[in-house]
Order: C-alpha cells, then structure tokens, then sequence
C-alpha cells in the first residue's frame, strides 16, 4: 500500500518554545486516521504545519511519494490538502450564500472575473449531494446555517477541489450526537472514495468507532501508531498521558469537611439556567461539560464577572452578595480563568507585579507600596510553586504557559483564598507543568480549601475530582460521584443525552472497551 | 550584539541625545549655557508638561484624553473672566477652575464607561463641545483687565497682583511656574510609580479584564485618570492667565499636540516603554531646549514643527523597536 501522506521528522520551534520534535504522520488514501494528544501535545501544529499556515523547521512531507513544500494554506490547497477546523465561523463567510462558500478558494484566489450564480450553484448542489446534505439551500446566507451545516458547507468546499486529504479538527465538539453520527456517515463515505481522513478528537470513544488507526502524540513527539481494531483504550490513554501524569491521576482521597460554598437557583438571564450546587472543605468537584455548555459563563457569575445574576450564594455559610469580582475576593474566591493571557494575567509586566496585584495592600505600607516584601512573596511563589523563570522582574510572556498558569493560581496565595475556581486549568500547559498544577491542587485541597475544576478534558476531571457535575447547555444535568463517573458516562450526559439514553447505551455497546482511567 | 545596543539605546538614547544636544548649542552660543536661559526653558515648558501630565494618567489606563487643550483654553478666560468680570477672591478664582476641570473628566468618563464610545472618540468630541464652550462664554474676545464689555460699560475688575505672581513671579531663585511644575512632576512619579493607586493604574491599562477578575473597580480607575487629567488642564489654564496678564482665547489648542508627544517622547527615557511621569517632564524639556536654541541660531519659528515631529518620530522609533524585542512572541 503506497502511503497518501508520510510526514516525517517534523520540527517546528516559536521562539524558546519547541512544539514539535519529532512529529510523524502517515496516511493510506481510503483511511480515517486519528490523531491524539492532550492539549499542548503538539496535534494542532501538526494540522498547521500540513495545511500550510507554518512552515516546519525540519523535516519533510511527502505526498504520495513526492517531497511537496506546504508554505502557504493556498500551496496546500492545490495539493489537495484541505481542512475543516474546529472553529468553523472562521472560515465561513456569514454574509455569503452556502453556494458561495462552497466555491469561495476558486474565486478568491483568482480565475474569471466574472461569477455566473448558475453555475456556482449548480457546482455547489452537487458537491452538497455527495455529502447526502441536499437539504441545505444553495442560496441561503451561511450565516444562518447551523454548526453542522457549516461543517458540511467546509466539506464541500473540499470536496469540490477534488481533495485528497480532509482534516476534521475536533468536529464533533460543538455538536450533537445525532449530528456527529451524520458526520461520521460523511466521513465513512469520503474514505470508500479514497480521501484520506485525519481526525481530531478528545473522545476516544468516537475515535474507536471511526478510525483504521491512531496516532498518539506528547510533548511534540509521535509516542505510538496504533492499529484501532487490535488497541484498547487504556493503551491510548497511557500513551497520551505518559507515566507520570496517569500516576498523578489516581484516587486519592481528601477528609472532607463542611460547606464552603452553596448555590442556589443561579441563572444569569442568557447561557445558565437554575445551577444548584456545593463544595465541601477539602473537596475538589469537577464541573464538566462540552465546548459551550457554559462551564466558564458559571465561573464568571460565581466570581462577580457576570451581568445580571439570580439566584443565592452562600460562601462559608452567610449568603453573600457577588456584584463584581471585588465582592468575590473578599468573600474568599479566587478564579483562575480560562485565558489566562487575556484574562487572568498582566503579560507585559514583570513576575513581581503580578504576583502582589490581587492583594496590594499586603504589599503597601500606607500608600506605599513596598517592594522588599513584593519580592520576597514572589520568590517564595517561584520555589513554591517551582516555576521556571528567569527571575521575578522577567515579564511574563517570556514563561511557557505551564509557567503562566502557575503565576495565575500562585498569585491569589498572599490572600489565602477559601475556594479556588479552576477555569480549563491545563490548556494549553506541557505535560510537566499539568503534573505540578495537578499537586497543587491537591495540595490545597488537602490543606480544606474548595477547589472547583472547570474542565472540557474528561480524563483530566475523572483523575483530579472527588466528585463530577456534569453541564450541558447551561444546566448541571448529572452528579456523579468518583466511583460512577467515567468518560461514557460523562460524555453521554455532556452531549444532552438524557433523554436518549437508550439510543445511547447501543452506542456505548457498540465500543469493544469501556474507556475509564 | 544588535540585542545590546537596541537595549542601551533604548534606555539611555534620550539622555544621551539631551546631553548631546546641550553640548551643541553650547559650543554655538555663549548665550546659551547660562542659569537665566535655562529657568526660562523651564519656564516656557511648565504649561505644557502641566497638560501633558494629564495626559500621561490618561494613557497609563489605557485612555487618551484628545480634551485637555479646550479644557485649558476654557480654564484660561475663566479664570481671566472671574476677576475682571466678577471680582471674586482669589481662593474662588483658583478653585473653581479646577472644577471645570473635574467637570470636563466626569463627562468624559461618562461618555467613555457608561455610553461607551471609545476613548480617542469621546475625548475629540469633548475637545470640540468645551473650545466651542469657552469661545461662547466669551462672546469670542480675549479677557483683560477693564475690558469694555457689549453693554456699553468697562468691566469692573483686574487681575490681582497675587495672582500674577503665579505665572511672574521668582522664588529661591526660580520663576515660580517651574516650581509648579517640578512639585507637580514629582507628585505624580511618586503616585505613579510608588504608589498602590499608581500599581492599579497602570494594571488597570496593562489589561483591564485581569485587572477586572483581580478585583478592581475598571470604571471607577478610568474616571479617576480623566478627572486628574481634566485638573491638570484645569491648571494650565490658571498658569497660563497669570503668566500672560489675561484671559486669551484658545489658549490650550496649539499646546495639546506639544503635551502628547512630550508624553510619547517620554516612553523612550530610561527604558520604561510605558507613559511615566519623568518621562513626559523630560520629554517636554527635550522639545523646549530644542526650541529655545533653535531660536537663539535664528531658526525661524515657522520650521519647528518640523522639528518637534522629528525628535516625535525618534523616540518612537527607538519606543517600539525595543517594545518588538522585549515582549517578541517566545
């Protein structure tokens, strides 16, 4: 079998930062192939790297034995390399018809000047058809187009350029699983006519159900290729985790102590409807939920961050008024938020400045603020926390993120907060890093603080929480406690699957291994 | 290598290039390098850096205040206008001026947090509303001492011996604007730079959704650093009637433009990269040293402004060029 694609060797470096070492792909013409890793783990620059949005350092690609150059998205269209990302507004043209986008890379990079309508929709219908989508009208806007539909609008766009390689970057995120289940019929029917399929997804659920093979990723390097059929998912998820960070995900139990927070009724008039929870001292609780299921709209309106919020807080048993994240600090919160540059750190300033910012008035004598004592607390973060910088007057953008979101938790330390909100705590951080937040984490809620988890990495949450909310459309649809909770579980409740549970207990059977850590 | 020169240019260019000038229009005139020619350099740059310190706060968070000139102009006649016209006391006279300015920060920072029209916007819509404000107020005629008036009559008033001591008279040595100024310089580096007020502001500009979920009032911070700015406008203008003996109209418009690169040519001084209140002194001074030996070399004013855009356009340079180094993606 000649391979479709072989990448090989790749490395691709930004900055200080090595992404990739040693990233390797191949790919058969006719085969679904998946790739995995956790975040960081070096998939998404693959993706770019063969679309033509980076240029690798080194390395080669080769497309159907020939060595090609990929250095721009257009050189990578015309190999008939095409892709359909995740964040599918991004490539749509919400002002355009579903015709137009379909057929945009033949007329934005050139050819006739003149465009016959007929003739666009006429190419647009068909290449709709091969996709079984003919229900979608050629010449509706795209902006009113669901997810799904512009994920089908992506595919045809492909399919029209004859592609020979069609990368799905976490497609099924945002949808349904009636929709991912008509994906995945697409999918099936582009590998029987030979379009070689790279697949991306966090479910390794639907990983088994769709792909020939997989490839696992970590810190930048291909750990393993596995053939589906003869692999089982505790193999993957070893692979993706490495040793170290499975072993921090074990069970570990915590005494638990009173309530630290109690929510009643929170609705905040748009994303949350009627959250009702509690954390204990010393419990961490795992608040898990798809792609917009309105994991961060709770944090924010925890934290004060929302407009318009109904509904009662009790922090350490007094209600308390949350009307700005001022009013949450002094009840005793402190958030870690899920952008972390845009968000929850001052990236520009130094390591000092940012440490002290949640609590000046530590920090100040009078009016003044004192700089010794700025230092000193920042040094104790640095050994504490065993953050690597070069120093605490280094401006923050020049730590990895691992070492941000260390200075992001580190820093609401001088005010000894009682509960921490965990926003998406490892996006984007090395697998090292995830390791020493994840110690932290138990380690303060060791010491009775709450913690709070936000996570769309469920693996992540099963490990570190002693108890999971499952979200799902602004609502908490399941509790499940540490023993129930697995990644069907989990995901079948994540994806509104309520109400066909027994729709969805034939898909679990269809799995040969259950996947649990 | 190229690293390290960019680093030392960076920090000490603006020192070396003030030296530098120094030494040249020294070597080209006796006239020069003397104490009375340097107090009066300081003297002809006080309003301005009184202006462009409002300035400055303004853009420590992340705002521009595009009003302060009008601001200034309309302090000006009113201050010129409540001794000639009203006779009021002095401590009236000062005071209430600084409440236009207090007055013209709090609509700015409605316009800007409430309705929320950016900041460059809201501000050159204020700079429009108050020079139309003062021109008004004034009928269009300059303020001076027992002007006639349009009811036939000559105003009561004159500007009181005490008050022109502000803009004209000498203390220990130096006029007493510079005093002003260096008290006022030194105030807002000490607020700015060593304060916790001074820490949140430039937070507060540095990223206001972090500064946000730290847990500081965004809004409330924006309004305070119009208001200083608004005061700061507010005393040019007193500075400015006292040191001319009357209340001219359009005072403050040629000077807004002077105020904001005097604050951009300070981010380039002692590599701070950010506005800062020594910076924004010095960077006034640089433009009035400039200026004041250009005249001496006979440089007909009407060249100047090249001038003043050249050194803009330098430490801008010099500005970004290291802020691409320092901060380039990692």
């Amino acid at each position: 079998m000649t391979q479709l694609l072989e990448m090989k060797a790749i490395g691709k470096r930004f900055g200080h930062v090595t992404a990739l070492e040693n990233g390797e792909l191949t790919l058969a013409q006719g085969e679904v192939h998946a790739l995995l890793g956790v975040n960081g783990a070096g998939k998404s620059t693959m993706i770019k790297i063969l679309s033509g949005v980076y240029g690798q350092d080194s390395g080669e690609i080769r497309l159907e034995g020939e060595v090609v150059s990929l250095r721009s998205p257009k050189q990578a269209k015309e190999h008939g390399i095409y892709c359909v990302y995740q964040e599918v507004d991004t490539a749509i043209v919400a002002e355009l018809t579903v015709a137009e986008n379909i057929l945009l890379d033949s007329f934005a990079g050139g050819g006739s000047f003149l465009l016959s309508r007929q003739n666009i929709n006429k190419q647009a219908k068909a290449a709709l058809a091969k996709l079984q989508s003919e229900d979608i009208s050629v010449t509706r806007k795209a902006g009113t187009l669901s997810l799904a539909e512009k994920q089908l609008v992506l595919i045809a766009r492909a399919l029209v350029h004859s592609a020979k390689i069609i990368i799905f970057d976490e497609p099924t995120a945002p949808l349904s699983l009636t929709e991912s289940d008509k994906l995945f019929s697409v999918i099936r029917r582009l590998s029987s006519e030979g379009v070689g399929c790279i697949f991306i997804s966090h479910r390794l659920q639907e990983v088994f159900e769709i792909s020939d093979r997989i490839t696992v990723m970590r810190e930048g390097k291909r750990v393993n290729t596995f053939v589906t059929e003869e692999s089982d998912s505790e193999e993957i998820i070893e692979a993706m985790l490495g040793a170290a960070l499975s072993h921090e995900l074990e069970k570990e139990l915590h005494p638990v102590g009173d309530d630290l927070l109690n929510v009643q009724g929170l609705s905040d008039g748009q994303k949350l409807k009627d959250v009702s929870f509690s954390v204990k001292a010393g419990e961490i609780v795992g608040i898990v939920g798809l792609v917009g299921a309105g994991k961060t709209e709770l944090a924010k309106a925890l934290f004060g961050a929302a407009k318009k919020v109904e509904g009662t807080v009790e922090t350490a048993g007094r209600e308390t008024r949350i009307n700005h994240p001022g009013d949450a600090i002094r009840a005793g919160m402190a958030l870690i938020p899920e952008e972390r540059r845009k968000e929850g750190l001052f990236v520009h300033e130094t390591l000092r400045t940012n440490a002290s910012f949640p609590n000046l008035r530590k920090f100040s004598k009078g009016l003044f603020m004192n700089k010794t004592s700025e230092n000193n607390f920042a040094e104790e973060m640095i050994d504490k926390l065993n953050i690597k910088t070069g120093g605490t007057e280094t401006p923050l953008v020049h730590l990895s993120g691992g070492n941000q979101q260390k200075v992001a938790i580190g820093k609401w330390m001088s005010l000894d907060s009682l509960l921490y909100l965990f926003d998406e705590p490892t996006k984007g951080v090395d697998i090292g890093a995830k390791v020493d937040i994840f110690k932290l984490i138990r380690k303060l809620a060791g010491s009775g603080k709450g913690c709070l988890y936000f996570s769309s990495e469920i693996h992540e949450a099963i490990g570190i929480s002693d108890r999971i909310l499952v979200m799902c459309d602004g609502q908490i649809v399941k509790e499940l406690s540490r023993q129930e909770a697995t990644q069907e579980r989990i995901l079948l409740y994540a994806s509104g699957g309520k109400e066909e549970t027994v729709k969805n207990e034939q898909l679990i059977e269809r799995k040969r291994d259950p996947v649990s850590v | 290598m190229k690293e390290n020169a960019i680093q030392f240019l960076f920090k000490y260019g603006a020192i070396i290039l003030l030296i530098a000038i120094i030494l040249y229009f020294s070597s080209l005139s006796d006239a020069f390098f003397t104490y009375g020619n340097f107090a009066d350099i300081l003297r002809s740059i006080s309003i301005v850096t009184l202006l462009a310190l409002g300035v400055t706060f303004t853009l420590v968070v992340d705002g521009f205040d595009l009003s302060v000139g009008s601001t200034m102009s309309l302090s000006t006649v009113v201050t010129a206008s409540l001794m000639v016209w009203y006779e009021m006391p002095l401590w009236l006279v000062l005071l209430l001026p600084l409440g236009i300015g207090v007055a013209v920060g709090l609509v700015n920072s409605l316009l800007i947090n409430v309705i929320g029209i950016p900041d460059l916007l809201a501000t050159l819509s204020m700079m429009y509303i108050v020079a139309g404000l003062h021109r008004t107020y004034t009928e269009g005629y300059s303020i001076y001492n027992n002007m006639p008036l349009t009811s036939g009559v000559t105003a009561p008033g004159q500007l009181s011996e005490a008050f022109l001591w502000i803009g004209q008279g000498q203390m220990l040595g130096l006029p007493v604007p510079v005093w002003i100024m260096v008290v006022m310089v030194l105030a807002s580096y000490v607020v700015l730079s060593h304060t916790r007020w001074g820490r949140i502001l430039y937070m507060t500009g540095g990223n206001a959704e972090a500064a946000t979920l730290s847990g500081v009032n965004v809004k409330k911070v924006k309004t305070i650093a119009y208001i200083v700015s608004g005061v700061f406008a507010s005393m040019a203008g007193i500075l400015f009637t006292a040191r001319v003996g009357s209340g001219q109209i359009d005072a403050g418009a040629p000077l807004l433009m002077e105020a904001v690169a005097a604050v951009f040519v300070g981010y380039s001084v002692l590599g701070a990269g950010k506005p800062n209140a020594l910076g924004t002194f010095f960077g006034a001074a640089v433009i009035g040293i400039l200026l004041n030996g250009l005249t001496i070399q006979n440089l007909p004013y009407y060249a100047f402004d090249i001038i003043k855009g050249a050194v803009l356009v330098a430490a801008l340079a010099v500005t970004y060029v290291y802020a691409k180094n320092k901060f380039a993606k990692t």
